[in-house]
């Protein structure tokens, strides 16, 4: 005893203390935190076992990637703790994880064999229980037919079509890097890309557009995706750099073709 | 007309002799509907221009009917649904109105839009054509210069053109004019305000825009249509080398009946192919890009094409800029927006001059040059084609990079590459071409055409019996002449050129003249001996010495 409080005026005996404290406060966070989070998140994303079918999931088709438990592994994936089970709902729904190859981003394809409503509900409550995060969204907060178009349109426009295009088409952004067309997102998904910010996209929270603004732009973009094209082809939709070739291809051959037509009779001089 | 009138019914002599008598109309057709037109496919090609602008003319009257040329804020409350309540201007809600409430709207807007697309498209072939046959050859270097400013005045209708519906696309043209503008040393702040009457985006451009789109251009553009098709007229248009064609005649079909049935025939495909376009394709679907803000941008935001290689050549661009006491050279944004469009409309305007400063050739031309013949013209018009072709595809570089899914930044690091090389590589391969085809050439008039039937020769030798090329084909190709040169080009070393080739200037000139000039490939050279006075037109097909001239 003499011995420890011999050295208690030493100089790193303050850091030593304010290091046993924050111990302490970690250690007993994590005995009473985590078992009511669990509890939480367990009946925010479904049912209790949910949590634990959903680790098993994960243990054997995310693991590999994202860490026995979802720590993350450098440069292989990032950690899942705090994404939420919006985030697990988007990326496998679409097809996105698991992931066939690694790139510059992840495309969407058609999920996995294993992949069906309960499983991605499974799967999302477990990781929702691993820290939280932002939940899927309720079908009337996505339900285009309550949304404003005209409201949502402004708000794409001013928010969206800087990476996805005009009518949602989709761009290139840098080194490989692409926001997806928007022609096969569902309601649900576009709003869980806003509050999650997949891959290179931002996230759009509740304090910037709000949970109604982001009804509206659903509206926008599902109508965008049911909007016949009045003109004819609609070519893609990407304007200038379509009808561009169009004219070339189309109209100058055809053209072409007319005038070796017409001149087809040559005169000779007698 | 009064030499045929014997059998013409009263009805018809009565009221033509008494325009006659009056306008002296008679002697004018008489002397003109016989005008000879030479017959060529690509001939056309201009006058898809000419029957574009004449649909243009058409749909844009109808589109001035109802378009409101204001940037008056408005609510919209037409029936497209998802635009209902947003803010715009009134010429934005006006082109809308025109697409979905207007019968007939939306197709003249989009029969106006193609026929724009196919009215520049139809000048740059016939350009073409016109660069590639040396058809700009005196006497016809000012309808050339005509030419040449016509396209550049098509492009600023076009751009003018576009930015009228005040769509957000077009939003984006206008701001890169804007930036354009400014980005001029010492008077671009006072001209972007004078153009856009205050701080852009303002309330007056797109007033301005349409008195410029709708009159002032279109306006001089006719009188230089008209000014183009009389110099074509008087100085008779060019025709192919073929028999009995020479600078001093012209060989076709008289403009009554036979051409104008033709061009008749021809302006109907062409209003065919607009009103097919524009009716099963749809063309700048403004609804869907929205109304003009500043603040919006949107991905995947090109001009029409004929812009694209401004567009391109801005995106190809690093971003350097000068600061001199203050004041700031943004030569990011001036070298991409005059350099390439000084480089290609600069060279076409002088390029009648360049040459025949270099030929030394005063001579008039009414026979065209087939492209092989010329191979420098050739091999720098694809040069030409090939940097403002690049150009223009880099203008899509975020589109290429998207379908094809290549990394955007690459595109852009190998297009600042290929820009400078691309042309070279197409100037030594169009070059090699020529001269290839042109032994082709020699070798038709040299040793006959194959004709694929092979005959064995009492001792066992197989040859391949050859015949004289059609009697057409090879006028065709012994139409073809020596590039001239200056005379006094091929000095002996030391020996004292002429007057005028003295200088580094003078040798400059020689030099090219020399390497420009002159027959490469002569059509005779080497095969010694025509199908005429060949036994029978025949030739050894294989191991015979004689043929490995071909391949000289």
């Amino acid at each position: 005893m003499n011995r420890i409080t011999a050295r208690r005026r030493h100089p790193l005996a303050r850091y030593a203390v304010l290091l046993l404290a924050l111990g302490l406060l970690g250690f007993s966070y994590t005995l009473v935190a985590p078992t009511s989070e669990r509890a939480d998140a367990a009946i925010a994303s479904g049912r209790a076992d949910d949590v634990a079918e959903g680790k098993k999931l994960f243990q054997q088709s995310c693991a590999s990637c994202h860490g026995l438990n979802a720590e993350g592994i450098q440069g292989r994936g990032p950690t899942l703790v705090g994404v939420g089970a919006a985030s697990v709902d988007f990326q496998v729904g679409s097809g996105r994880m698991p992931l066939a190859t690694l790139g510059a981003q992840a495309p969407r394809k058609k999920p996995a064999p294993w992949v069906n409503e309960d499983t991605i509900r499974q799967l999302s409550a477990y990781v929702q229980s691993l820290g939280g995060g932002p939940t899927v969204p309720t079908a009337e907060q996505v339900d285009p037919a309550k949304g404003n178009r005209a409201k949502g349109g402004e708000l794409f426009r001013a928010n969206c079509i800087q990476c996805h295009n005009f009518v949602g088409a989709g761009g290139a952004l840098t080194q490989g890097k692409y926001a997806p067309e928007l022609t096969e997102a569902t309601p649900t998904q576009i709003y869980e890309a806003m509050i999650t910010g997949p891959q290179a996209m931002p996230v759009f929270n509740d304090s910037i557009i709000t949970p109604e603004q982001k009804r509206d732009m659903i509206a926008y973009i599902i109508g965008l995706q049911h909007e016949p094209n009045p003109g004819g082809a609609g070519l893609g939709r990407i304007g200038p750099v379509t009808e561009g070739l169009v004219l070339w291809v189309v109209g100058i051959s055809l053209l072409v073709l007319a005038a070796i037509w017409i001149t087809a009779k040559k005169r000779q001089a007698q | 007309m009064s030499h045929s009138t014997a059998g013409v019914p009263k009805p018809i002599a009565g009221p033509s002799a008494y325009l006659d008598d009056r306008l002296g109309a008679g002697n004018f057709l008489r002397r003109n509907l016989r005008k000879v037109f030479p017959d060529h496919w690509s001939f056309l090609l201009g006058e898809i221009a000419l029957y574009s602008f004449i649909v243009l003319l058409l749909t844009g009257t109808f589109l001035t009917f109802f378009f409101k040329p204001s940037m008056e804020h408005v609510i919209y409350d037409g029936s497209y649904e998802a635009l209902k309540g947003v803010g715009m201007s009134a010429a934005y809600a006006s082109a809308l109105e025109i697409s979905f409430d207007i019968r007939g709207g939306l197709l003249m807007r989009q029969m106006h839009h193609w026929a724009a697309l196919l009215f520049i498209a139809g000048m740059m072939v016939h350009m073409l054509r016109v660069f590639f046959t040396g058809a700009y050859r005196k006497p016809r270097e000012l309808n050339w210069i005509i030419g040449v400013i016509m396209l550049s005045l098509a492009l600023f209708e076009g751009l003018t053109g576009y930015s009228l519906p005040d769509d957000l696309l077009s939003g984006a043209g206008l701001r890169i004019t804007e930036g354009v503008a400014i980005s001029l040393p010492l008077v671009g702040t006072w001209i972007t305000f004078f153009l856009f009457g205050g701080e852009y985006p303002g309330e007056d451009i797109i007033a301005r825009f349409y008195s410029l789109h709708i009159l002032l251009i279109p306006g001089v553009l006719l009188a230089l249509i008209s000014a183009h098709m009389i110099l074509m007229w008087v100085q008779k248009h060019t025709q192919m080398p073929g028999k009995g064609r020479t600078n001093n005649n012209v060989v076709g079909a008289p403009f009554y009946p036979a051409f104008m049935a033709k061009a008749g025939a021809y302006f109907m495909f062409t209003f065919g192919v607009i009103a097919l376009l524009g009716t099963f394709a749809q063309i700048n679907p403004i609804w869907l890009f929205g109304p003009y803000t500043p603040a919006d941008i949107s991905a995947g935001s090109q001009p029409d094409y004929y812009m694209g290689f401004l567009e391109g050549s801005l995106r190809l661009m690093p971003s350097w800029e000068i600061n001199i006491f203050g004041y700031t050279l943004a030569l990011s944004v001036i070298i991409p927006a005059l350099v390439p469009l000084g480089i290609v409309m600069t060279g076409l305007a002088l390029y009648p001059f360049i040459e025949q400063w270099i030929t030394g050739d005063r001579r008039e031309h009414h026979v065209a040059d087939r492209p092989r013949n010329n191979p420098h013209r050739t091999a720098i018009g694809m040069a030409g084609i090939t940097f403002y072709g690049l150009l223009w595809l880099l203008g899509a570089n975020d589109e290429i990079s998207w379908t094809f899914h290549v990394s955007l930044n690459w595109t852009t690091y190998v297009g600042r590459v290929l820009i400078f090389v691309g042309p070279v590589i197409a100037y030594i391969i169009t070059y090699r071409i020529c001269l290839g085809l042109q032994r082709s050439d020699a070798a038709i008039i040299g040793h006959g055409v194959e004709s694929g039937v092979i005959k064995r020769l009492p001792h066992g030798e197989y040859i391949e019996v050859h015949v004289p090329p059609a009697e057409d084909i090879e006028a065709h190709m012994r139409g073809k002449e020596p590039i001239p040169m200056i005379s006094g080009v091929d000095t002996e070393p030391g020996g004292i050129p002429p007057k005028g080739l003295r200088g580094p200037i003078g040798k400059l000139k020689a030099k090219m003249s020399k390497a420009y000039g002159g027959e490469k490939i002569p059509l005779d050279d080497g095969h010694g001996h025509g199908p005429a006075h060949d036994d029978a037109g025949e030739h050894a097909a294989v191991g015979a010495t004689e043929d490995k001239s071909i391949t000289h």
